[in-house]
């Protein structure tokens, strides 16, 4: 099991497209992956679950991966925190 | 035969098979039944299949074209496939309840978890459960959801009202025009017949209890009524009918791309309206001289944040460029209180029509207001641009606008930005105190654009989209011919120049009359042009 914390560094937080990225993502792999905000822990391959934690920019967030691919998961995941989910920054 | 009579929007005749589009909500009751366990999984499983292929195909239709929508049906897969759900309606299928109720019931809780959610934005992810939920109860009791994207024929579509989310995946190769319960002129039905060029006669009242699936109709958008199932003589004198405006059409074909005069030689330039990037193609192609009136407001809907400056620039640019040296005229934010924009904020307002919208927002927001006037005049390198201002009411609108224009030439030049430094800048004339004052406005700007449509509204206190009042749409009256006229002989006193930009440009009845008044430029629907050019060639005045 590995378990890493992110701070959200994007825009508009974990909603809309980001969110949704975030699921996709998730959902590629077989491990079970969980989100936690505060105490709040939601499954990572739920979108539902995702939105109702209402993460916004400069939240912290707990990702857990359990399971065969989970190097992989995080890798991925890790990827998709530190390009701020391909949200474009064309104004800086 | 049967005919109802609704109000008509385009002078075209259509015939063909109905096409009843009646989205309504299925009622699911709370029950249990005694249906084995696995025989309701197996065909849960299955529905899901089936509402995940409609939703893919939604997609992939979209995906090139219009990104943004195409989104929207992505979330709608995840939703789909979400683990909580599907948890869920497990649990209440092992507690006994009818499969329907239990996806019903599954639903509805994770819709309640995400209105109970303050952000907007929120709100509306949660009908966009309800949405997949209807389409997955459908699939179960195989209802399908009646979508638009797929005609089964060449059909005319009846409804009682069209959203643009019902027609955003239109298939617009076998529409042959719309007939609708509800709707104005202005109506979005109207507006969208318009575009595609179709017939469409709206406000029909019950015309969806009057058709059956599959009815042979007559669409007459000249006399603005529904033939619903014709006898064989009406059917050949329509036939005969149709043929001929479409022989009118071809030799349209061949006026359209001329420069317009009257027969004793007055000059009438003759431009198109446009509210996406995309429709400038078609605007040339239906021979406009330019853009009377780019709308913008497409860029601000449906997100969460506002454009930025890159992406306006981009937009505006795109446009600009296809048309050289001949004028596109951007008219700045034209939005309030009646349109959902999560993250401006807007105060809920009891009047949105006569509210904080258009230019008094825009002055209340200068960060918005600035942003696309840098994105404007940027832009304005590339081609002949023009600003336009909507929804002046007073001169000190005018002013403070400019001011804020300047100061805006001021940063760019910080910012070692090109830009168009003598850009011309126009109002609409759209509040009566406008019109009024015409004069002393007109020392302010340098052309005016009459919207006909605010107009004639705000003259007769008579919202649009109300089809009770529509008896006061009457863009012919003394009342606004005066305004019309008044607002001409002021431009031209200083001369400068007026054109119109509402309905009533492009209405070959109001055409004369408003030449007759002095007109410079009409702006319409591309569609209208080459109908217009040739009633315009054919006045004696």
């Amino acid at each position: 099991m590995i378990e890493r914390e992110f701070i959200i560094r994007n825009k508009v937080g974990l909603h809309a497209r980001p969110a949704s990225l975030f699921v996709q993502t998730a959902k590629k792999f077989k491990s079970k992956i969980t989100i936690r905000k505060e105490e709040n822990e939601v499954n990572a391959k739920s979108i539902i679950g995702v939105l109702s934690l209402g993460a916004e920019k400069g939240d912290r967030v707990v990702i857990k991966i359990e399971g065969e691919d989970e190097r992989e998961a995080l890798k991925e995941i890790e990827e998709l925190f530190n390009t701020n989910f391909g949200e474009d920054n064309e104004d800086n | 035969m049967k005919i109802i009579k609704g109000i008509k929007v385009i002078d075209k005749i259509s015939i063909g098979r109905a096409f009843l589009y009646l989205p309504s909500e299925i009622k699911i009751v709370p029950e249990k039944d005694t249906s084995p366990l696995e025989e309701k999984k197996k065909l849960f499983k299955e529905a899901l299949k089936k509402t995940r292929e409609e939703i893919e195909d939604l997609y992939n239709k979209l995906k090139d074209k219009y990104k943004n929508e195409a989104e929207i049906f992505r979330a709608h897969l995840l939703i789909l496939e979400d683990p909580d759900i599907l948890e869920r309606v497990e649990k209440y299928l092992n507690e006994g309840y009818s499969l329907p109720y239990a996806v019903k019931i599954s639903f509805e809780e994770s819709a309640k978890i995400i209105e109970s959610l303050k952000d907007d934005y929120f709100k509306q992810r949660a009908n966009d459960i309800k949405d997949v939920c209807d389409r997955v109860i459908r699939n179960i009791l195989n209802k399908p959801k009646p979508v638009l994207s797929c005609l089964p024929y060449p059909a005319i579509v009846v409804a009682e009202d069209l959203t643009p989310s019902d027609t955003a995946a239109l298939d617009r190769e076998n529409v042959l025009g719309f007939a609708t319960d509800k709707g104005s002129l202005t109506s979005h039905t109207a507006i969208l017949a318009e575009a595609l060029g179709i017939p469409a006669v709206v406000g029909l009242k019950e015309v969806t209890k009057c058709v059956k699936n599959g009815d042979v109709l007559i669409l007459d958008g000249e006399k603005g009524i529904v033939i619903v199932d014709p006898d064989e003589e009406t059917l050949e004198r329509y036939r005969k009918r149709k043929e001929k405006i479409e022989k009118e059409e071809k030799l349209l074909d061949k006026v359209k791309f001329l420069p317009i005069f009257t027969k004793t030689g007055k000059r009438i330039e003759i431009s198109a309206n446009i509210g996406r990037p995309e429709e400038a193609d078609m605007a040339i192609k239906s021979g406009a001289e330019g853009i009377g009136l780019f709308r913008t407001e497409f860029l601000f809907l449906d997100r969460r944040e506002p454009p930025s400056e890159e992406e306006q620039f981009k937009a505006y640019k795109s446009v600009i460029e296809k048309f050289k040296d001949k004028p596109v005229i951007i008219r700045t934010l034209d939005i309030g209180g009646d349109k959902q924009i999560p993250y401006l904020n807007l105060e809920k307002e009891l009047n949105p029509f006569l509210g904080v919208r258009a230019i008094r927002l825009c002055l209340k927001r200068k960060d918005l207001f600035k942003t696309q006037l840098k994105a404007i005049l940027r832009a304005g390198v590339f081609g002949n641009v023009k600003i336009m201002y909507p929804m002046i009411a007073v001169k000190d609108e005018i002013v403070e606008a400019n001011n804020i224009l300047e100061e805006v030439k001021k940063e760019l030049k910080k910012e070692g930005k090109e830009f168009k430094e003598n850009i011309e800048v126009g109002i609409m004339i759209e509040i009566p105190s406008a019109a009024l004052m015409a004069d002393e406005l007109i020392k302010y700007v340098d052309f005016f654009s009459i919207g006909t449509n605010d107009l004639i509204q705000y003259t007769f206190a008579a919202d649009r989209t109300n089809e009770n009042v529509s008896y006061l749409y009457r863009p012919l009256s003394d009342a606004i011919l005066n305004l019309i006229k008044m607002t001409i002989d002021a431009s031209h006193k200083y001369g400068k120049w007026t054109g119109v930009c509402g309905e009533m440009a492009g209405d070959t009845k109001a055409i004369p009359e408003l030449i007759k008044l002095g007109i410079d430029e009409l702006s319409m629907t591309p569609q209208k042009i080459p109908k217009a050019k040739f009633t315009i060639m054919n006045l004696n005045y």
